[in-house]
């Protein structure tokens, strides 16, 4: 153990100094590493002691502890190369694209191996069992299930299912019975291999690795049901592995005269058992997760570590009671990820997605790696041509067979047929993995002789297949012009037709009297949407579940993201300010504004359809795009310096910043009811200001309105504008009572961040007064009337666009008040419309007027 | 009833159905047996009332659609040959048997499924689906889940994505165009029974 740390320091300095690789005796280690690592000598016979310093004259200041951390410290160690090792091979894409990142680490690991092997003449470091299938396989795996295509999956099940039952056996006892032919030929010299050992050998030889097959099938991108197949395949055979190893491994220990039926006929039995049971086990922790997930409302922060914890939990306990385990937690992750993902917060789905897709991606890599370092060890290497070479025949040709007869029946039964080159593909996917090595090494070397002939055949046979097949694959999958995945943009109208497929084909099921695929699909979603979704997902979650709807949120998020960055490769938001985006506001409230019985509308449609519209089709923005504008015109810096004097100073606000369990700042209940009160009082003391032409006691807000017309340069436009904003010419009395209604609605609309949003009008008297330049000059150059035009063309019609996104808004100031206020407005103000584009709206500001 | 017609005989111009539609025979046959344990009063044709008396067809959020688009304008009946004419829009496409360019184009093509999914949106049979139209199957198929806004909205967007020529109607062509990516094959048809 001490050398393995010598030698991982040895690593150290090798791989991260880039010293010379220079062979030196075991026995040296000590001193050599005393020289890199300038440890003290006394260190080292402190800790070649364990730490029981038998010598210590005082207290020392520091002491060396190698064994106190050795474990956690080489496992971190080892993944820290790991990952170093992968970000130099994904430094360069040219050889990535041409090599899979699967090959490329098993020779890295051939490297590091290698530099192991000079240092110690000796391989200390290798894949062991126990750390492939606790440790590096279930994150894989758990990853593999929650990110599974569940239609797709489903849809294609029972292809899925007959090439990884009977296509696994098939290779199992083709390959066993093969090589024992082989034998009894001579083909390969005196081996002490009986017929059960060699079926045993082809049990394990027989999997499809699924660590494997996503590393190759994930950078070549063939078609979805190709890969499906190959993947879904990959992962459901395991049980048969495991039962088939399992069954054949009890039959080498009692023997051969000893088999009966009976014994037969447990394996099949235990076949049955395993699979199933260990698929439910993960539905049972599926269903526990989701049921979990449903009740973390009021701690959001540790849902995420749920899904892990437990997805582990399913795999140990299926593992524990000697089930599949990969069956379990594949089948806990697809059972359980469309019900978190609805339950979880935003945040949270995001960060199990990201870790899920970290923790499988590191395992992955530290599995190709330490395959790679396993290669490096005198030990297992015992070469026999004819074993080897045979083995690798086999494993390659019966998979070719088996493939090719089992689709052979499947395309009778099947809707699309698998074509010739996804046959041919599938064949070749067959890749072997880790799953293969670690039950190789597994076995027990007491009763079979020859365990390390397999092992070393195993890794072989696993360098083949990732390696060389890995390599060729994607020119072959280019050759074969085999159907690839469509790069596909969401599209609503796809997704809407597909929606609209689904229900046909049942229709047409029903119409022409069979219960069919499709009909089965339409019962399995009324159950699930009924009773599942009823007792998994959150009450607030179960509404947003259409998939239309998604697209459509997610399209929208999209044109969001463009915009922003497009405005701000053009250095401003200002190009949106065109004559287009204003009748496109038009046009929209238009269309809006139509009802199902409106038998006019279609002429009214025709009508609209004559203007010309805008390529941009988010709707929300436009509200957004004006605040900015506004902001933009507004002096940058007259503002902040406003903002920062005059905007509520959150007290609490940092009360959170350490928390653990939440991220919000601002959630606190009576701030935002300080918030609230304090602008009533001083809407309440402009009102009364107003009305009696009193001046208001200093206060935060220092100048009101009535104030702030009598110092403007020309009060009498902007005042306009006001009235008419709230439908009413009358006094600013009405028209402040008119704002207090809506600050009323914006706060009482406790949710997303209000804070600002109260206080802003409190702001804009001020900024009128302050900031002269974009008010008197500006504004006066344009017509003053024109503007009330476009506060009630424009603005009148944001909010109620702004509302079909409810997703998006932002902390849209008083958007509710507006739509209360102006919507009667709109009806009126159509004749506006008409008119020549006026200038650039600026309705924000108009917005502050209120 | 049912079962009695079991020979060939009883299906008129079973050739020519088989040729227009490329179902075997066997096919033919079991169609017609639905087709006659559908028709309830023994008439020779279908009326829209045995479609929905079909159970499921009520649930189904565009059934009544689809039941209409069994029946071309102006008629309340389908026989049996037309029957089976809507019906061979959802067989798989026959690959090989296109290549042979044959006499017509046979109904499973991925023309004339488009088409026909195309006059599901196309309620007013106009060569268009204009946003009213959209925003019926949007409705129908939505349901309560989405408040009417986010129905408009969805369907203007819809629209938007797919209208090429700005006339604010989606024609065939670019509803086509549109859903050029689509499986249209695995997602338009069912596995007839034999």
């Amino acid at each position: 153990m001490l050398r393995c740390g010598y030698a991982l320091f040895w690593l150290l300095g090798s791989v991260l100094l880039i010293c010379v690789v220079s062979p030196v005796k075991g026995e040296a280690v000590v001193t050599r590493e005393g020289s890199h690592l300038k440890l003290s000598e006394s260190s080292h016979s402190n800790e070649s002691q364990h730490g029981h310093s038998s010598n210590i004259t005082g207290i020392p200041i520091i002491s060396f502890k190698w064994h106190h951390v050795e474990t956690p410290y080489l496992v971190a160690f080892w993944v820290l190369v790991s990952f170093l090792g992968k970000l130099v091979i994904e430094a360069n894409h040219h050889v990535t694209s041409v090599i899979p990142e699967s090959a490329l680490l098993i020779c890295f690991g051939f490297i590091l191996g290698g530099m192991i092997w000079a240092a110690d003449k000796v391989q200390t470091f290798r894949l062991t069992p126990t750390v492939f299938f606790f440790y590096l396989l279930p994150q894989v795996i758990l990853d593999a299930g929650y990110h599974m295509p569940n239609k797709l999956f489903f849809t294609n099940l029972g292809g899925i299912l007959v090439h990884a039952v009977i296509g696994t056996c098939w290779n199992a006892a083709s390959l066993g019975l093969s090589l024992w032919g082989c034998q009894m030929g001579g083909a390969m010299g005196d081996l002490d291999i009986g017929l059960l050992q060699y079926l045993l050998f082809g049990s394990l030889m027989a999997a499809v690795d699924p660590v494997a097959v996503i590393a190759v099938f994930e950078q070549v991108h063939v078609n979805d049901v190709l890969f499906i197949m190959v993947f879904g395949e990959s992962l459901l055979n395991d049980g048969v592995t495991v039962v088939l190893f399992n069954v054949f491994d009890a039959f080498v220990s009692l023997g051969g005269p000893k088999i009966d039926a009976a014994e037969i006929i447990k394996g099949i039995v235990s076949f049955f058992v395993v699979a199933f049971g260990g698929s439910l086990v993960g539905l049972v922790f599926g269903l526990l997760i989701s049921l979990l997930t449903r009740c973390t409302k009021n701690i959001q922060i540790i849902e995420p570590g749920f899904i892990f914890v437990l997805g582990y939990l399913s795999y140990l306990t299926a593992e524990m009671l000697s089930l599949s385990a990969i069956l379990s937690i594949v089948f806990c992750g697809m059972c359980c990820q469309k019900y978190i993902n609805a339950n979880m917060d935003e945040n949270s789905v995001q960060t199990v997605r990201y870790a899920m897709k970290a923790f499988a991606n590191g395992s992955e890599t530290i599995i190709f790696v330490f395959l790679g370092i396993s290669a490096i060890d005198k030990v297992i290497w015992v070469w026999n041509t004819g074993f080897i070479l045979l083995t690798l025949l086999f494993v390659l040709v019966y998979r070719f067979i088996g493939v090719f007869f089992l689709t052979w029946i499947l395309n009778r039964y099947r809707l699309v047929p698998l074509e010739f080159v996804d046959q041919v593909i599938m064949s070749y996917g067959g890749l072997r993995g880790a799953v293969a090595y670690g039950l190789a090494v597994m076995l027990d070397e007491n009763k079979i002789k020859e365990k390390n002939l397999m092992v070393c055949t195993t890794l072989i046979v696993v360098y083949f297949t990732v390696i060389l097949q890995g390599i060729t694959m994607k020119p072959l999958v280019m050759w074969l012009k085999v159907k690839r995945a469509a790069v596909t943009e969401v599209s609503l109208l796809e997704k809407l037709t597909n929606k609209m497929f689904n229900h046909t084909l049942v229709a047409i099921e029903d119409i022409s009297g069979q219960i069919g695929h499709n009909y089965m699909r339409s019962k399995w979603k009324y159950f699930e949407e009924n009773w599942m979704s009823w007792i998994l997902m959150k009450p607030s979650a179960r509404k947003k579940q259409d998939q239309v709807f998604d697209v459509f949120h997610q399209l929208n998020l999209k044109d969001a993201m463009e915009y922003v960055t497009e405005g701000e490769r053009r250095g401003s938001l200002e190009f949106v300010r065109n004559e287009n985006s204003i009748i496109d506001f038009k046009k929209k409230s238009e269309s809006e504004s139509f009802d199902i019985n409106n038998a006019n509308m279609s002429n009214d449609h025709g009508a609209m359809s004559t203007t010309s519209r805008d390529p941009i089709p988010s709707v929300s923005l436009e509200m957004h795009e004006q605040i900015m504008k506004a902001v933009r015109e507004a002096e940058a810096i007259n503002a902040h310096h406003l903002l920062d004097q005059h905007l509520y100073k959150s007290r609490k606000q940092h009360r959170h910043r350490f928390s653990r369990s939440h991220f919000d700042i601002n959630r606190d209940e009576k701030e935002v009811q300080e918030i609230f009160q304090r602008t009533m009082r001083n809407r309440l003391k402009s009102f009364t200001s107003a009305k009696m032409g009193v001046k208001p006691p200093k206060t935060i807000v220092k100048h009101t309105q009535k104030e702030q017309q009598q110092k403007m340069p020309n009060g009498k436009s902007m005042d306009k504008a006001k009235t008419s904003y709230s439908g009413d010419e009358g006094s600013e009395g009405d028209s402040a009572s008119g704002y207090d209604q809506s600050y009323m609605r914006a706060t009482y609309r406790a949710g997303a961040g209000i804070e600002n949003p109260a206080f802003m009008p409190d702001l804009d008297p001020m900024d009128l007064l302050q900031i002269p330049p974009w008010l008197g000059e500006s504004e006066l150059d344009s017509s003053m009337v024109a503007l009330s035009h476009r506060a009630q063309v424009d603005l009148p019609r944001t909010p109620s666009n702004l509302r079909r996104l409810a997703p998006l808004r932002i902390s849209t100031r008083s958007t509710d008040s507006f739509t209360l206020e102006n919507i009667p407005d709109t009806q009126q103000m159509d004749s506006d419309q008409l008119q020549p584009p006026p200038p650039p709206p600026r309705p924000p500001r108009d917005d502050g007027y209120v | 009833m049912g079962s009695s017609s079991s020979s060939r005989n009883k299906i008129p111009n079973a050739q020519e159905l088989m040729r227009q539609t490329g179902f075997s025979s066997a096919h033919l046959l079991r169609l017609h047996d639905r087709f006659e344990s559908l028709d309830r009063d023994n008439r020779g044709y279908l009326s829209p009332d045995d479609f929905e008396a079909l159970g499921g067809l009520a649930m189904n959020p565009i059934g009544g659609r689809i039941i209409e688009a069994f029946f071309s304008s102006g008629q309340d009946t389908v026989d049996f040959s037309s029957f089976v004419r809507i019906l061979a829009h959802f067989r798989p496409t026959d690959r090989n048997r296109n290549k042979e360019g044959t006499q017509q184009e046979l109904p499973s093509s991925r023309t004339r499924k488009l088409k026909f999914a195309f006059q599901l949106y196309d309620l007013d049979r106009d060569g268009k689906i204009s946003r009213e139209e959209l925003l019926q199957v949007l409705r129908a198929m939505l349901g309560l889940q989405v408040t009417e806004e986010q129905l408009q909205s969805i369907a203007e967007r819809a629209i938007q994505e797919a209208d090429l020529d700005k006339d604010d109607a989606i024609s065939f062509d670019e509803f086509k165009k549109s859903l050029e990516k689509m499986d249209i094959d695995t997602k338009m048809s069912v596995s007839f029974l034999k």
